[in-house]
């Protein structure tokens, strides 16, 4: 395969790893949002390359629906929550900033470490993005469980989502089916974050999971 | 008749999106709770057609041998369920805690979630199943969160998150299955097809398989609720309506541990990959001994047993794990008997709660002098669920225990410590819920109790006698499970 094709699609997939950084150590919810926004955008450029290279239109459906959905509408929606909710103030962490990118520089290596050995023969291409889409689902989790705040972790979960669509593009020719569902569940999912960001709302004027703990039935 | 069969398949996935449609448009609640009993009663009707006529596998649906079993058992306790369903929620509508608009929402959802078990149980495409298992997880989560109080609102917060994080661990195996297969199938719907994924799999990279198979394990596995990974499942169970507890409990903890054994079955195909036995293994009896000690200290009586759901899962994956004819015969047993025993005990304990107004078992006390049918239904329901004879659990049990004691005696003392644990924390619990001097309200109950005295006698009659023809179809897909 031409040198540049695959030097682009490095780009990219690198490229998201680097933005998945950058979301592990925003303390401000629009700084946060801002960077989600440019991680969708990133994925979508990553998959729009796939879908020229392997010449699979379908894949621009995707491309398309990461970057109206993810990248647009969902971070706008959710800054009209944030401000709605005035809850635009600094995030609460779980441990420092420094240890937790530390971690995440271990999980990449490691995510390198297991991925390229045993994908030996399903070509350059795949090879490379399925660790760095590895390392960015490692990343998202990691962003998730250092996270107090509710909106921090439906962000974190968006990002393992966008690591997964770059798993499954850069599978080549995996059926339809699986990129729609995924788009497709990510929307489902984000009404349901909806709905569930409104119901708490209701309920305890903040969105913090720390005070969802209070109301745990086994500590009366 | 290979058409009636795939009538009949596409007729267990299309009643339940009707009846969905339909509940979700009638206003009348009286009318709903019965259009929902007669969805559930015609897609369980038509379930048991596949025993006789079965389509042949297209790209996207299969029936086999193996699933048959598990679309029955999941129809079945679907339609009893419904039936519990119509009694509790007339209670609740009497009582305010739901309205007619979210009555509405939570019949539409509940045949929702019929159809997304179906259609995962049925899909002979990978991705598909998984669809189908994230939309389950979906309308749980939303059903979980039903009542609106902090508590529930918690709970289905938490079953969200780790669910979507299981589920998302689960596609990227999915996508490591595709690449593995990709090399030997080639591209396109066949490297994600079931029947093809089972009788290439020997020519798969083993490497990418072992890797694909720890995702999926942890990924659906965090479904099945096994510890660590069970963290949503008292929650989930104790906080949303009891109707959902008992068909989560009941099925949807098995339609995921099916989607493990469909993984698990190509592993085994694969003489290079790494043997999926002593990973489930662990996480069975991990799963066992955790959940028996921390029955001793419950305090709501939902978390409890849902706590005991964790255990017999970590049971049936423990079986499963130690394969072999013998203790995969005994863990589709213990499966079906736990699906039966354990919605029957949530049947039961809805209508406590609901009589008593109240899930902590410090409140509740003397049932069987107080609720003498619903009391002597729990006394029933625990007895079988702890496995004493001559219920058809400790038959089952007793397989998978003697089953390990021959190939590895020191799993077999573990586990069967577990159980003994359990036995005792339950055995207590149940002496203070329903004997003694009664404590609380007394009021009466205008329950069915048809559907849990179904599933308890039907649990006892095959700890008795179970039909040669039964015997000889589990001990086939034993043999399948390799």
């Amino acid at each position: 395969m031409d040198r540049f094709v695959l030097d682009v699609a490095h780009l990219f997939a690198g490229g998201l790893v680097l933005v998945s950084f950058l979301l592990l150590y925003q303390d401000r919810m629009f700084g946060l949002l801002n960077t989600f926004a440019l991680h969708a955008l990133v994925v979508s450029l990553s998959v729009a390359w796939q879908a020229y290279i392997q010449a699979a239109p379908h894949l621009y459906i995707t491309a398309a629906i990461a970057l109206i959905v993810k990248a647009i509408i969902i971070p706008v929606a959710l800054h009209r929550i944030i401000v709605h909710l005035g809850i635009h103030r600094t995030i609460e962490t779980v441990g420092g900033i420094g240890q937790t990118m530390l971690a995440g520089i271990a999980l990449v290596a490691l995510s390198i470490l297991v991925m390229l050995p045993i994908t030996a023969e399903a070509g350059t291409l795949a090879r490379e993005d399925l660790a760095f889409s590895l390392s960015v689902i490692l990343l998202g989790l990691l962003m998730m469980i250092s996270r107090r705040n509710a909106v921090s972790q439906v962000i974190g979960f968006m990002s393992i989502e966008n690591g997964l669509i770059l798993a499954a593009t850069a599978a080549k020719g995996m059926p339809l089916v699986v990129e729609i569902s995924v788009a497709f569940s990510i929307l489902v999912a984000l009404i349901v974050i909806g709905i569930f960001l409104f119901r708490i709302r209701e309920r305890f004027d903040t969105v913090d999971v720390h005070a969802l703990e209070r109301f745990r039935g086994e500590r009366a | 008749m290979n058409s009636l069969g795939l009538t009949l398949a596409r007729a267990i996935l299309v009643i339940p999106v009707i009846s969905a449609g339909l509940l979700a448009l009638f206003p009348d609640d009286r009318f709903t709770a019965r259009v929902n009993v007669l969805g559930t009663l015609l897609t369980f009707l038509a379930s048991t057609g596949l025993f006789f006529v079965r389509p042949e596998p297209s790209p996207f649906l299969i029936v086999d041998d193996v699933n048959v079993v598990f679309i029955v058992l999941t129809t079945f306790v679907g339609f009893t369920t419904s039936v519990f369903s119509g009694s509790y929620i007339a209670h609740e509508l009497e009582h305010g805690r739901l309205t007619p608009v979210y009555l509405r929402f939570y019949h539409a959802m509940y045949q929702t979630l019929m159809f997304a078990m179906n259609l995962a149980l049925l899909a002979n495409n990978v991705g598909l199943m998984w669809v189908a298992v994230e939309l389950a997880t979906l309308t749980t989560v939303l059903m979980v969160g039903i009542y609106r109080t902090p508590a529930a609102l918690e709970a289905a917060w938490k079953y969200f998150i780790l669910g979507s994080v299981g589920i998302a661990l689960a596609l990227f195996g999915t996508i490591l299955v595709y690449l593995a297969a990709r090399s030997v199938v080639g591209e396109g719907l066949d490297a994600m097809a079931w029947n093809v994924l089972v009788t290439r799999a020997a020519a798969f990279d083993p490497a990418l398989l072992n890797l694909a198979f720890v995702f999926l394990l942890l990924g659906y596995g965090t479904k099945v609720g096994l510890a660590p990974l069970h963290a949503w499942l008292p929650d989930a169970h104790a906080e949303g309506p009891t109707p959902i507890s008992a068909v989560l409990s009941g099925l949807l903890l098995n339609v995921a541990l099916f989607a493990v054994l469909r993984f698990k079955m190509v592993m085994s195909a694969n003489p290079g990959a790494l043997a999926p036995g002593p990973l489930m293994v662990s996480l069975g009896l991990v799963s066992v001994l955790f959940a028996a000690f921390m029955l001793y200290r419950r305090h709501d009586i939902k978390r409890m047993f849902a706590y005991s759901s964790i255990e017999h899962m970590g049971i049936v994956t423990f079986a499963f794990g130690m394969g072999g004819p013998l203790a995969n015969f005994a863990g589709l047993l213990h499966m079906t008997y736990h699906s039966l025993t354990k919605s029957a005990i949530f049947f039961s304990v809805g209508h406590i709660a609901q009589v008593k107004g109240t899930q902590a078992m410090a409140d509740i006390r003397g049932l069987t002098v107080s609720h003498p049918v619903l009391g002597w239904g729990l006394v029933l329901g625990v007895i079988t669920i702890v496995g004493l004879p001559p219920t058809g659990i400790f038959m089952s049990e007793f397989l998978i225990i003697t089953s390990t004691f021959a190939r590895q005696p020191a799993l077999a003392l573990a586990l069967a410590l577990g159980l003994l644990v359990a036995l005792g924390a339950l055995l207590l619990r149940l002496n203070g819920l329903a004997f003694g001097n009664p404590y609380g309200s007394e009021a009466r109950s205008k329950a069915s109790f048809a559907p849990m005295f179904a599933h308890l006698a039907l649990v006892l009659a095959a700890g008795i006698y179970l039909p040669p023809a039964l015997v000889s179809w589990f001990q086939h897909v034993a043999k399948l499970l390799g």
